[in-house]
């Protein structure tokens, strides 16, 4: 180490903190330029676009706000809108009841790990195929919910015929895979939380409902954190179910955001580019919010207030 | 160096080239034919061609129906093949605009085909001059159970006020009059289509879906008014069954019409019903004075703009031109050729159909979704779904449909 040093002429601590000071950027460029190129860029393209009337093919035509101002005077955005913050509020169930069951699977008993790999599984299958399967089962005429109301009631209820009540039906189907999402995490959480806690608190007397709400629950907030997180990421972007479901329908009464923007820009009827390009511009700007606050609580919780 | 390049490229090429024959042109296809008839109608199709003409090899890629139309926006800008299906009519006026298709009126004139495909002359010509040839067309009606008809004891109606008096009749054997599906929409614009064209006749029904005429506009209003009154005749929770699910509530009689294209002959046969107890009507007269006026959707074929081997790809739209190839074309898919001097099949549907479609004078429409706009007819087609499901929200249904109106036609 003595020789380059007399070499180069710069003095070791130096360059030792020259060294230190661009190491983590050298390590943090090629995810930086995969950042740049694949989420920074298409985020400036689409709000660039958003200004354009465009059908993809013909020339652009530079338009201005005017896209957003249709938007505000647009039924279906708002009918959008309206439906994501339903999924938002409802799709929150998920982590309580992923919590419970998380705790009903860990307990120490014989043959739990079959139950515990049949609660994984709707997480596993593909949302296209949960969608399918919730379609049929609403389905009037031959869905098992429908006959199970049919026998109730005597007409039927055809969840996803009624705009009053598809975006409900479409929920209850993102919630099962969802649950179990939520459950894997907090199964995890559950093998971290430590023993000799509990073992303290046990010899101070608790147990049930105070146990988990003093001691469990605490050390379960990481898990907690990420459960919210992808809660409220999967709420926001929730399409599949809605396009294999319903495809927004009926007269559009199911749509979401990102559904919205896939049937104005992309869909047999739409090639709107900008309009689509301007809900992609609202719906990113809702998640900017949520994903301030999730930075803002990482950035506090590692500074430790 | 650049010689043991050479020498080496030359040797790789003539390697490949020998076995593929060095002689033979290639046309590549691109077609939505997945459905099991027209796939093998378009295999002989190829086949016939190829043997005509044996320097060209015919590379077909079948895509998925409903997939095929966000494809054929990519591949036309991006690797276009030298053929592609697509629909007459407004339907083919993005990619005219666009400059995406190629002008063939050369093969138009050059093969007479203003005389022998002259009904849909008027379907395929944008600016004076057409885009591509149309191959084959179907009519629309109304497909009908003949049991349940005999059970309740009625007649096939000839006007509007006899359909519904029957429908009476079918609603005291516990029958839906009508039936639908209307998950993909599409169904719905069916029944309007024609209660406007009964109702208005084709001129006004051609205004309104190219948006000279209000949607608020009292003629309108006069549609959906016939059409209220066959609603409560109708089956319930359409908007959530696909179109097929409807067909089964046919051929288990549980339904008695059902207004649709004759592609569906297939499926309600494949769900066992026969020419004996499927029957098909021309939709019921609403008003006499009105000239008949009917649907029937035409397929085409196109060069797009970027195709590499044009001169082969006119030869072909020549070929599926002639009579005696859309005379065997169409046999195999089931439906009606455009060449006034092909022949028909003597399937029953397709005889009905061409004498439905031979004999309208009023005109014939393409279907709501391609003789509207994109933007426009999915928001008729919303508005119908919805106006079927609650009629009393008309006004405002309407009224949403004018605002659409008055954005899309402004450009």
């Amino acid at each position: 180490m003595s020789e380059p040093r007399a070499e180069t002429g710069i003095p070791a601590p130096r360059r030792r903190r020259l060294n230190r000071k661009l190491a983590p950027w050298l390590f943090l460029a090629p995810g930086a330029l995969m950042f740049l190129i694949y989420v920074l860029i298409p985020i400036g393209e689409s709000m660039w676009i958003s200004f354009f009337q465009w059908d993809g093919l013909s020339a652009k035509h530079w338009i201005g706000i005017e896209n957003y101002l249709e938007l505000l005077d647009d039924d279906a955005f708002y009918t959008s809108l309206k439906n994501n913050l339903i999924w938002l509020v409802l799709y929150m169930l998920a982590i309580p009841f992923g919590l419970f069951i998380a705790l009903f699977l860990n307990q120490t008993v014989r043959g739990i790990r079959i139950y515990k790999s049949l609660f994984f599984f709707p997480f596993v299958i593909s949302q296209v195929v949960v969608g399918l399967i919730f379609s049929w089962f609403y389905a009037p005429g031959f869905g098992l919910f429908f006959e199970l109301t049919k026998w109730l009631d005597g007409t039927g209820i055809a969840i996803l015929a009624n705009p009053n009540t598809v975006t409900y039906g479409i929920i209850a189907a993102g919630l099962w895979p969802q649950i179990a999402y939520c459950m894997i995490l907090y199964l995890t959480g559950l093998n971290a939380v430590a023993p000799d806690q509990i073992e303290a608190a046990r010899l101070d007397g608790a147990k049930g409902i105070k146990m988990l709400w003093y001691v469990v629950l605490p050390q379960l907030r990481p898990a907690t954190f990420i459960a919210v997180v992808v809660t409220v990421i999967g709420a926001l972007r929730s399409f599949d179910l809605v396009s294999i479901m319903t495809d927004g329908g009926p007269f559009g009464s199911s749509r979401v955001l990102s559904y919205y923007m896939y049937e104005q820009a992309l869909s047999e009827y739409g090639y709107r580019m900008g309009y689509g390009a301007a809900i992609a511009v609202v719906l990113f700007a809702i998640m900017m919010i949520f994903i301030s606050g999730f930075i803002w609580k990482m950035w506090r919780d590692e500074r430790g207030l | 160096m650049n010689f043991l390049k050479t020498t080496a490229l030359v040797a790789l090429m003539g390697s490949i080239a020998i076995p593929a024959m060095a002689e033979q042109r290639v046309l590549k296809l691109f077609t939505d034919a997945s459905d099991p008839a027209p796939k093998a109608a378009f295999e002989q199709l190829v086949k016939g061609f190829e043997a005509e003409n044996p320097d060209v090899k015919v590379e077909v890629n079948t895509f998925d129906h409903e997939g095929y139309k966000t494809a054929i926006r990519n591949f036309l800008t991006a690797d276009s093949p030298d053929l592609a299906n697509w629909y007459a009519g407004n339907r083919m006026a993005p990619f005219v605009n666009a400059g995406q298709f190629t002008d063939v009126s050369d093969v138009w004139e050059e093969n007479g085909l203003k005389d022998s495909l002259g009904s849909a002359l008027k379907s395929m010509t944008i600016d004076g001059k057409q885009w591509g040839v149309p191959y084959t067309y179907y009519q629309w009606g109304i497909y009908y159970n003949k049991d349940v008809y005999k059970k309740a004891g009625v007649d096939v109606p000839k006007t509007w006020d006899e359909f519904i008096s029957n429908c009476k009749k079918f609603k005291e054997i516990g029958v839906d009059c009508l039936t639908t599906g209307t998950k993909a929409l599409w169904p719905a614009a069916g029944i309007f289509d024609y209660l406007d064209l009964r109702t208005n006749g084709y001129d006004f029904h051609m205004k309104l879906t190219s948006g000279e005429i209000p949607w608020t506009d009292d003629r309108v209003k006069a549609v959906f008014a016939e059409w209220k009154k066959v609603l409560p005749y109708t089956t319930k929770n359409v908007a959530a069954i696909d179109w097929q699910d409807a067909v089964s509530n046919i051929v288990q009689g549980k339904a008695a019409n059902y207004v649709m294209g004759n592609f569906a002959v297939a499926t309600f046969k494949d769900g066992g019903m026969t020419n004996d107890t499927l029957g098909f009507m021309d939709f019921p007269t609403i008003n006499p004075d009105i000239p008949r006026a009917e649907e029937a959707p035409t397929d085409t074929i196109h060069i797009p703009a970027g195709a590499k081997n044009k001169a082969d790809a006119k030869k072909f739209l020549a070929y599926v031109a002639r009579a005696d190839v859309q005379t065997k074309m169409n046999e195999e898919l089931g439906q009606l050729p455009i060449n006034k001097n092909s022949s028909v099949g003597d399937d029953p549907y397709l005889q009905a159909g061409f004498k439905v479609l031979s004999t309208a004078d009023g005109g014939i429409a393409q279907f709501f979704d391609r003789d509207a706009p994109a933007q426009m007819a999915k928001a008729g087609m919303e508005g119908f779904q919805e106006f079927m499901a609650y009629p009393d929200h008309l006004d405002a249904i309407l009224e949403r449909l004018e605002k659409v109106r008055q954005r899309v036609y402004k450009n």
